[in-house]
């Protein structure tokens, strides 16, 4: 695999008749590119959660993703309420899910933890009231470039 | 075990007659919580829930889910069918509580691990 993409998905908040179509056609072109199994398999489901979290949460975001020989990077920035308590947030257990977005089965606190126990490297940057900026890169050696040598 | 062969046994009725509905069955999940099945579930599990909202098939098609089972005769929304249809999900419904329809699960075999 020495090819490389990249692009970008836009998000509309609380539009959950086309939640998940990003993330799915991330996993769409990741297979396309040949990129192994378990590895799409990682990416779609950090991408869905992400995805899922800037729909829930945010009024907008979009998704950019850049695939390289080495590594899957996925970047979800969103215009939400941002997140006060990062540390919190990734609490498994925590959620601000209101009662709706429960009873269709959200709001687990699952998903920040499910996107760092599927990837290599994940970085929050959150300003309350402005929004949240989500990052993961999962690499396709397995080993991070810094690990590697 | 075949995915027909549950809804013979259980007297499922199938929502999404044009989904593949012969793909084997390797195991079960029970949940509402839709990143607790994209955490646990494994591919060709059939998931068993009472939830019927159009996401659902989204996380069935993450994971690879080979069928829904939808408890409680729940009825699944009509846009969670057409996207089940197009996204080839099997939709099934049971007049069974979730307790009870793992339970005859169990029994014909089916295990999580």
């Amino acid at each position: 695999m020495t090819k490389s993409s990249d692009g970008v998905f836009f998000l509309t908040g609380k539009d959950f008749t086309n939640a998940g179509s990003a993330s799915s056609n991330l996993k769409g072109i990741l297979d396309d590119m040949g990129i192994p199994a378990d590895i799409v398999r990682r990416a779609a489901i950090a991408a869905f959660e992400a995805e899922m979290n800037a729909i829930i949460y945010a009024v907008a975001g979009m998704m950019r993703y850049s695939i390289t020989p080495e590594a899957v990077t996925v970047t979800l920035q969103d215009m939400g309420p941002g997140i006060p308590d990062i540390d919190l947030a990734m609490k498994e257990g925590y959620s601000t899910a209101p009662d709706y977005i429960r009873e269709m089965g959200f709001g687990s606190g699952m998903g920040l933890p499910n996107i760092k126990k599927n990837t290599d490297k994940l970085t929050i940057n959150s300003v309350v009231g402005e929004g949240t900026t989500l990052e993961f890169v999962i690499y396709l050696q397995g080993l991070s470039p810094e690990t590697s040598g | 075990m075949k995915l027909s062969d549950l809804i013979e046994n259980l007297s499922l009725e199938v929502k999404t007659p044009e989904t593949d509905l012969t793909r084997e069955v390797t195991g079960g999940y029970v949940s509402d919580m839709l990143s607790d099945v994209i955490a646990n579930a494994k591919a060709g599990y059939v998931w068993v829930t009472f939830q019927s909202h159009l996401n659902i098939v989204a996380v069935a098609s993450l994971k690879g889910i080979c069928g829904i089972i939808m408890v409680n005769n729940r009825v699944p929304a009509r846009e969670t069918i057409l996207k089940a249809a197009a996204e080839n999900i099997p939709i099934m419904t049971s007049s069974l509580a979730a307790f009870e329809l793992v339970g005859k699960l169990y029994a014909l075999g089916l295990r999580c691990r």
